[in-house]
């Protein structure tokens, strides 16, 4: 392992704290299967104690969606949801799906897919506030702050828990003032429900070869904005989803617009991250997308409260690796659960985290000590939830052969005729060997902000509220130093400075005036996107400081 | 001696605020809220003062929302020994708070009294003195260092354009100063801990003082946007611009 990979200061004794489960991530994932297993534990009268650790500042803090959430998975939880104050506030009452031409926009009949009735727009986060509350009151400790740093683990390989990331270090990587050293928490079962591309989650698929057999995943970056719109075009509950311009045909992705209540409307974009040319920057795509004539209207005297990004899982079930582990197993988006077609994993994350805590409790019964195995592949092969990705799994790698025309015939073919049960099952291919060189790529001109309805990158970064603190080492961590500018720069024109959306990566010059990385950690928004389209995997993304990061209000 | 310490639950000081629709005041809806990084510097210093030997109890008080617990919690969890909750969910002004503290004064009887010198959403810094000026104690505002020496501190202030240092007789109120102390952070354990430590809730007419505002706010605004910059391509364009455009040579 990376000596340097726990943030740590690696000479100091830390306190230890037992608990039957550990859940790392507040996310939906994280949330509902803190609260399954309490549930369970109660039923049965059986002593059970559940820790999650956040590394948002508070619950939500970290939490970006669209997002249209299907309550399915909610309802199995907590039945009387309603009654209980979750924020689902705004059904869908309209979908609309366009296909986008530099001028036109056409709509298109919805695809079965993108039908949404029954299903609300909401904001994740606030519903992840909520389901803390939930979970708290039925016994679960919740510590927001605190970022899993590090898995701990016992003689026989077994996952023994996770150490906390130390506080107050100074850039040297020696404890400042206020140093304080991290925690080890340590547990019969360790749950990782870090969303997409969990740093831990990463750790854990290497150390247990979870990925053996499984494609790669592949994954997108969601870029999103929060605007307040003139109430005169604010229409609660209508839904858009559109693709085509202005990304070309052989990208994946598209926009969607969702409005909430108050006058909110999200506006998200996302990308495949399996685009080739390193010309191409996501969040000017995303800028761009928005002066399309039917679009810009909406956003005309309007303002934009919160901006945001996170990457997403793309592979799915091709791509799920191996789910559980000796002592752990990967939940919600860590383990890559998010149906593509329909752009929505948060009721898979709440499945999957239940299927994990009702594994994990059946064998909490039955083995009284020792590392347990929440081993729940089975029970996810009965659910509605395999059938659904089952049926799905065609349809993002058809995009991916045949691009947007291809793709989208590809999908009325598969979903109308074959239903999702198509003998073949096409694969996915790594992300990062995606990109070609610059030189053999066309530059793309993207408009210059108008700080009206378009904006640069550090107005928008502003808006999430990002901040780390500023002595710490970097929690970007370049494996070989040389690379960016003997690779990257050469070979692709440093694309980390368009990737990222939050303008972390910039090419300076040295007073020898020869180019060299900087890196802006302190503006990172924790989308993992460096992580997943870096050439030769060269980034490498650990927690920072728990409590770094964005303060995303309801994302 | 015992040491009261009081906190303010405000917006977090990594939001960037942004004016209601209606212009009474910012939004508040899913903003993230912290305790007003001046009274996590009163309360650093009365922790160290116990750990120092020199008080023998922390007591934090709030006044504010049923949220505002959540700031007490954390004092609890970075060494306070017990809180007390005035809850309620009016706007309380400097004075109000002033003469709410002044009763908790009376009852707790503390050598020393410490607050933030001000909290960052109003900016009043006016609650120090007033509660001074109600319960008759000495003041220090603007402390850099605080020194107790049996019945007296010494504080040293941060005034303009230099320290001060003044010696108070106990009891006395101090206000924090950025320098005063880095506050340390709340471990994993303590914040456990603190969730079982006592927790007093009391409303603001149990205490006889009526919330009621003398202030009435009119407007909220954002400040003017500020314009871009530009590039100029000369001197004589920059003279240019200066003397005709921004009139200022
Ligand atoms: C732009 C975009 C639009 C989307 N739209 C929709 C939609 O409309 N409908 C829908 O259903 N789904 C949508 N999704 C997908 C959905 O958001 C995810 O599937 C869902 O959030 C996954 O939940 P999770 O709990 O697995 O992970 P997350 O929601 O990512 O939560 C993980 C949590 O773990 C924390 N964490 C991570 N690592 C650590 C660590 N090491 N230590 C401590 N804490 C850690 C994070 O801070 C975070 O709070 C969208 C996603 C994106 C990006
Ligand atoms: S540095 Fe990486 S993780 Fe952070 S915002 Fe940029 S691309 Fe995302």
């Amino acid at each position: 392992m990376d000596p340097r990979h726990p943030n740590h200061f690696q000479h100091t004794e830390r306190e230890a704290m037992e608990f039957d489960v550990i859940i790392v991530g507040a996310g939906p994932a994280g949330l509902s299967a803190a609260i399954r297993l309490r549930q369970l534990a109660n039923e049965a009268e059986h002593e059970l104690s559940v820790c999650v650790i956040e590394k948002g500042s508070e619950v939500g803090a970290h939490i970006l969606s669209g997002a249209v959430m299907d309550p399915c998975a909610l309802s199995e939880l907590i039945s009387d949801w309603k009654a209980q104050g979750a924020p689902l506030n705004t059904p869908v009452t309209r979908d609309e799906f366009l296909f986008l031409t530099e001028s036109k926009a056409i709509k298109l009949p919805a695809p079965p897919q993108m039908h949404n009735e029954g299903n609300y727009i909401i904001s994740l986060g606030n519903l992840c506030r909520w389901l803390a509350e939930q979970a708290e009151a039925v016994g679960v400790e919740i510590f927001a702050g605190f970022a899993g740093a590090q898995v701990l683990y016992h003689e026989d390989g077994s996952v023994k828990g996770v150490a906390t990331g130390d506080m107050g270090i100074a850039k040297d990587g020696s404890p400042g003032h206020n140093y304080e050293p991290g925690v080890e928490l340590h547990a019969r079962v360790t749950l990782f429900g870090e969303g997409c591309r969990g740093s831990l989650s990463k750790e854990v698929m290497e150390s247990f070869k979870l990925r053996e057999g499984a494609d790669p995943q592949t994954y997108g970056i969601g870029i999103k904005e929060l605007w307040e719109v003139d109430a005169a075009k604010h229409k609660p509950g209508k839904v858009i989803h559109s693709l085509g311009w202005p990304l070309e045909h052989s990208i994946y992705g598209g926009a969607f617009l969702y409005h909430l209540e108050n006058n909110q409307v999200a506006v998200g974009f996302v990308v495949g991250l399996d685009y080739q040319n390193p010309w191409l920057s996501p969040f000017e795509e995303m800028q761009r997308f928005k002066l399309h004539p039917a679009i810009r209207p909406l956003f005309e005297g309007g303002r934009r409260v919160s901006y945001g990004a996170r990457a997403l899982s793309e592979g799915g079930i091709q791509s799920l690796p191996k789910l559980a582990f000796p002592g752990g197993a990967l939940i919600g988006d860590s383990a890559g659960f998010l149906n593509v077609p329909r752009i929505k994993g948060s009721h898979c994350a709440i499945k999957s985290g239940m299927l994990a805590a009702e594994a994990a409790f059946e064998q909490f019964r039955s083995q009284s000590e020792g590392a347990i195995t929440p081993d729940y592949t089975e029970a996810l092969k009965a659910s509605w939830l395999w059938k659904e990705l089952h049926q799905a799994r065609n349809l993002r790698p058809a995009f991916a052969r045949w691009g947007l025309v291809g793709g989208v015939a590809y999908s009325a073919l598969d979903t109308y005729l074959f239903r999702g049960k198509a003998p073949w099952t096409f694969h996915h291919h790594d992300d990062h060997t995606q990109l070609k060189s610059a030189a053999d790529c066309p530059k793309i001109d993207y408009p210059k902000p108008d700080g009206k309805i378009t904006f640069d990158r550090l107005s928008s970064v502003f808006l999430s509220a990002a901040n780390h603190e500023e002595s710490q080492p970097a929690h970007l961590r370049l494996k070989d130093e040389s690379v960016p500018v003997a690779h990257n720069l050469k070979l692709y024109q440093a694309p980390e400075q368009r990737y990222c959306p939050a303008g972390v990566y910039e090419i300076v010059a040295t007073e020898q005036d020869e180019p060299r990385l900087q890196i802006n950690a302190q503006n990172c928004v924790h989308c993992k996107t460096c992580d997943i389209k870096d050439p030769t995997q060269n980034i490498n993304w650990v927690v920072p400081e728990g409590g770094g990061g964005p303060n995303y209000p309801n994302m | 001696m015992k040491i009261l310490v009081a906190v303010k639950r405000v917006v977090d000081a990594n939001v960037k605020v942004r004016v209601n629709g209606d212009n009474t005041g910012v939004e508040l809806a899913n903003v993230k809220m912290a305790m007003n990084p001046f009274c996590e510097i009163a309360v650093e210093e009365a922790v160290r003062l116990k750990e120092k030997g020199v008080a023998s109890e922390v007591v934090a008080v709030t006044i504010g929302p049923k949220a505002a617990q959540e700031q007490l919690r954390t004092a609890l969890a970075l060494g306070a020994d017990r809180a007390i909750h005035i809850q309620t969910e009016e706007h309380v002004e400097s004075l109000v708070v002033a003469k709410l503290l002044a009763t908790v004064v009376e009852a707790e009887q503390p050598g020393l009294t410490i607050l933030g010198k001000q909290a960052i959403d109003t900016d009043n810094n006016q609650t120090g003195q007033m509660l001074a000026a109600l319960t008759g104690m000495a003041q220090g505002t603007f402390a850099s260092e605080v020194k107790v020496d049996n019945d007296k501190v010494a504080v040293t202030r941060e005034i303009d354009g230099g320290l001060q240092t003044i010696e108070l007789i106990l009891p006395a109120v101090i206000t924090t100063d950025l320098r005063l102390n880095e506050p340390r952070y709340a471990k994993l354990p303590d914040i456990m801990k603190a969730k079982k430590k006592p927790l007093d809730v009391k409303w603001p007419t149990d205490l006889g003082v009526a919330v009621q505002s003398k202030l009435t706010l009119l407007k909220v605004e954002s400040p003017a946007e500020r314009k871009g910059g530009i590039k100029v391509g000369s001197v004589d364009e920059l003279v240019d611009k200066l003397k005709n455009e921004a009139k200022v040579i």
